[in-house]
């Protein structure tokens, strides 16, 4: 890996094979523009670097004035999701090799959210959604003097949704939430079923109650979108489901 | 479980007053859970109704030959039939309709749109229900004095 980054420095070709590609990236200064448009670059890219990678070599030898989120650039802390050739993806999970770097790659904000500038969009409307749900634990009585425990089996039961990162992919791919900004989200559902159905939570009926909302469960159309988007592969969409189903199971 | 939160965004962002993302919602209640139950149960009995009546009328003795007004009138003298083809039309017209206002909702923007297809949906779906249930009772072959009908000259 260290021979990489060297050879990448002196800008040789290596073992790893470089090429040409063109990011197409949608631009959006809102201080002179009405609406996004789009610009190409071409970035000298090796097969192993990501789009995130592309991105860095725009903002930082080509044009300053790019803006776009990212923090860990691993995967994790979900900031640089964005939409790549059409589909929500993480910017540092993308390698440019596996999203057909023949045709330009368009890069854009994603969708459904405020746009503010270039790659960023407004995220408080959807903490606002997250934080609607009570994504914390909610326990009554006296607090044990030692963990809560739980068993491998009830601890797995929720696995699935306990992965999510918050990167909003998901709930900017939901159709229903493009038209309708008051609509939950996957998202926000995926973080209630993490503690709805976490054995050691007291507040699984209360967050049931705000997902009976008239914007809540019952919007969701089975799509897929979010489970196909989501990077953590969490089955969204399912969880969704079964949120709906412990609805249904509370009142028959 | 509204929190204050210091918003730093720009004029279309949730700070703003008209903001669509302005969480407003206070719509609990189980209306949507009930219409989510009612469209997969009238779904399940509609597919028994629909097939049943296209086989009796079209399958059965003359088939489709045998259809007309004289066959109607005769079905209608039965509250078996009158009542399964009520329930048709009434679940049939309400599936349809609970079926469009979910895809006004989630296609209209502006709530203005979204009122007068509402409206449009609602006063249609009225006029199908009052009308179909009023024929459906009161259906009578020889209203027409003058009628032609066998089933009315025989009498």
């Amino acid at each position: 890996m260290t021979a990489t980054v060297e050879e990448k420095t002196e800008g040789k070709v290596g073992a790893v094979p470089t090429f040409t590609v063109t990011i197409r990236v949608a631009r959006y200064n809102p201080e002179a523009d009405t609406e996004p448009h789009f610009e190409d670059y071409q970035v000298t890219a090796h097969a192993t670097d990501r789009v995130l990678d592309a991105l860095h070599q725009i903002k930082w030898e080509q044009d300053g004035s790019l803006s776009f989120r990212r923090s860990c650039a691993h995967g994790v802390c979900g900031s640089d999701a964005m939409r790549i050739n059409g589909k929500n993806r993480l910017a540092c999970k993308t390698l440019i090799k596996d999203v057909n770097p023949d045709k330009p790659i368009t890069v854009e904000a994603i969708k459904g959210l405020p746009l503010e500038k270039d790659l960023i969009v407004d995220m408080e409307p959807f903490f606002d959604a997250y934080r609607e749900v009570m994504p914390f634990l909610v326990t009554t009585g006296n607090e044990p003097t030692r963990e809560r425990i739980q068993s491998q089996k009830d601890r797995d039961r929720f696995d699935d949704t306990t992965k999510c990162i918050l990167c909003a992919a998901c709930t900017t791919s939901c159709p229903v939430f493009w038209n309708d900004g008051q609509y939950f989200g996957p998202a926000a559902i995926v973080n209630a079923h993490r503690f709805i159905f976490d054995s050691r939570d007291e507040g699984g009926s209360q967050r049931l109650e705000i997902l009976n909302d008239k914007e809540g469960v019952w919007r969701c159309r089975t799509t897929f979108n979010c489970t196909d988007a989501c990077p953590r592969g969490i089955q969204v969409t399912q969880a969704i489901q079964e949120v709906k189903r412990a609805l249904l199971t509370s009142r028959f | 479980m509204s929190t204050t939160t210091n918003y730093h965004a720009g004029p279309d962002a949730v700070s703003a007053k008209t903001s669509r993302y302005r969480r407003v919602s206070k719509g609990r209640g189980n209306f949507e859970l009930w219409s989510w139950v009612f469209m997969r149960a009238s779904g399940v009995l509609l597919l028994v109704l629909v097939f049943g009546h296209l086989f009796v009328n079209l399958m059965l003795g003359e088939g489709i030959h045998g259809v007309d007004f004289a066959f109607v009138a005769g079905k209608w003298a039965s509250p078996f039939w009158q009542t399964w083809d009520m329930l048709m039309l009434w679940l049939a017209e309400l599936h349809g309709f609970n079926g469009v206002r979910t895809i006004i909702n989630d296609y209209t923007e502006k709530d203005r749109t979204r009122w007068i297809l509402k409206g449009l949906l609602v006063a249609s779906a009225l006029l199908v229900l009052v009308l179909g249930t009023l024929v459906i009772f009161t259906f009578d072959p020889c209203l027409d004095p003058s009628s032609t009908l066998s089933v009315c000259t025989a009498r």
